[in-house]
């Protein structure tokens, strides 16, 4: 089973830098494992962790959170809000047995599609070296707090 | 309806501590209204009744059932559907119902550490190491207690709930305001609030409550509430360094806690809209270190040292990923 073990990855990429980057890497043919599936937000700072741990409690293996360089957000200082958000998260996740190694933050500019297509290679390998994360499908005989469903439409 | 035309009320306890009873007790002389408006069938703390009592009620003949505690074994579980069954309105009622609150924590841990903790740790007179046994001959026959399941689980996700009151306990007045409305509506004066409501309490957060003063937070360091010099009685704990988890808690209590020169620890719950407390905690709390450097923002984070149980303290259970792995994984 861990053999044919393909991680599920949900990257999370700023429209202004590292999705440019991933569409940069298309655009010219530079290859990464299908494993990541791209979400674009308009910056780093849009993540709640809530996302992160959605992702993780609904089957994702690794979650890569991408932005701008520091100094270089399009919102001028988001993206050290996102560290600093990353940072405090990874600490809360590792308590419930998510490895840190599960959870990458990258910086990657426009110009970066080398360098990202690199770093989606690297967390995919890491993660495929932990092995399947399995966070239970929760069964509920009830409806689930009303708030999930806005997410879900999303 | 009872034979003397009253209404019939059921309180039930399942994982918990108790002090959701007393609160309810706390209300004072609307326990007078209360009892005037309702008869009591069913309730375990208050008064002598058995299981198969409630199995011979007719379906849905209790009109207003409060739950409190969390489903943390096969006879909370088989109690739950069996309410359920019995009631028209079941309130999960108090943090423990809604969202695991402190027995929740416990989902941190796998259940030999709950059962060490329990039966042989430092805390525990057990000399012989006995642990309990599911089922055990006895000459009369075979007993057995209630499995003990591997994590805690709130009301909701055992059964449909129609209304939530959060709260550890929930304030008495908040309290005495729900049965209020209750009488009304009996009384055909009010109308119920839609299902699925969170009742006896307010929207927003505990911070809207809170008398202290807010400027612009900047936090270099994060200290423990008696570690703080000279705290501030006017001004904003958070700002003081002080982890506070009133942004993301539902005002309902009055921010009684800051008030008293501790901060808040978020028994009321999230307020309304936020999906997963400990996230939106984890947000709020990095929007206030004032720091761009990875190093001097990892020397800051050391003054939280136990996030998980800062941001879940009351919400564990209740939150997206609702258990650590030891809980869970074989």
């Amino acid at each position: 089973m861990t053999e044919n073990f393909e991680p599920v990855i949900i990257g999370f990429t700023c429209n202004w830098c590292s999705y440019r980057a991933a569409d940069l890497a298309g655009t010219a043919r530079i290859k990464y494992p299908p494993n990541v599936r791209l979400i674009r937000m308009m910056c780093s700072g849009r993540l709640d962790p809530s996302f992160v741990m959605k992702a993780f409690s609904e089957g994702a293996d690794g979650v890569l959170i991408t932005g701008c360089h520091p100094g270089e957000c399009h919102y001028l200082e988001q993206n050290y809000k996102a560290l600093r958000r990353f940072l405090l998260m990874r600490r809360t996740l590792a308590q419930f047995g998510i490895e840190p190694g599960r959870v990458k933050l990258v910086w990657a500019s426009a110009a970066e599609g080398v360098r990202l297509a690199n770093e989606i290679s690297k967390i995919v390998e890491e993660v495929r070296a932990l092995g399947p994360l399995n966070w239970p499908k929760w069964k509920d005989n009830g409806v689930h707090k009303i708030a999930l469903h806005e997410l879900e439409e999303v | 309806m009872s034979a003397n035309g009253k209404p019939k009320f059921a309180m039930y306890w399942a994982a918990s501590c108790g002090g959701c009873e007393i609160a309810v007790l706390n209300i004072g002389e609307k326990i007078l209204d209360f009892d005037a408006n309702f008869e009591v069938v069913f309730w375990p703390v208050a008064m002598d009744a058995k299981y198969k009592d409630v199995e011979a009620m007719p379906d849905q003949s209790i009109l207003l059932t409060l739950w409190n505690g969390g489903i943390r074994n096969k006879e909370n579980e088989e109690i739950a559907h069996l309410l359920r069954r019995k009631s028209q309105i079941l309130v999960a009622f108090g943090s423990c119902a809604t969202e695991g609150c402190i027995p929740g924590l416990a989902n941190f841990s796998s259940t030999e550490e709950i059962f060490h903790a329990a039966y042989d740790s430092i805390s525990s007179e057990n000399p012989e190491k006995l642990r309990p046994q599911y089922r055990t001959q006895m000459p009369e026959g075979e007993i057995s207690i209630p499995e003990f399941y591997p994590t805690l689980r709130t009301l909701d996700q055992v059964v449909k709930v129609d209304y939530y009151m959060p709260g550890c306990p929930p304030e008495s007045h908040q309290i005495a305001s729900v049965i209020d409305l209750v009488i009304q509506v009996l009384q055909g004066k009010a109308t119920l609030p839609p299902a699925g409501s969170v009742i006896g309490a307010g929207i927003s957060t505990v911070c809207d409550d809170c008398p202290r003063q807010r400027n612009v937070k900047l936090v270099k360091k994060f200290t423990r509430i008696q570690a703080l010099q000279n705290p501030d009685p006017t001004l904003c704990l958070l700002e003081q360094g002080v982890p506070c988890n009133g942004p993301a808690t539902r005002q309902g209590c009055g921010a009684l806690c800051p008030q008293a020169g501790a901060q808040c620890i978020g028994c009321y719950g999230p307020a309304e809209g936020v999906i997963d407390y400990g996230a939106r905690l984890i947000s709020a709390f990095a929007s206030v270190i004032d720091s761009t450097d990875p190093d001097e923002i990892e020397a800051i984070l050391d003054g939280i040292p136990d996030p998980a149980g800062q941001f879940y303290r009351f919400n564990l259970a209740g939150s997206l990923l609702r258990a650590g792995m030891k809980s869970w994984s074989r």
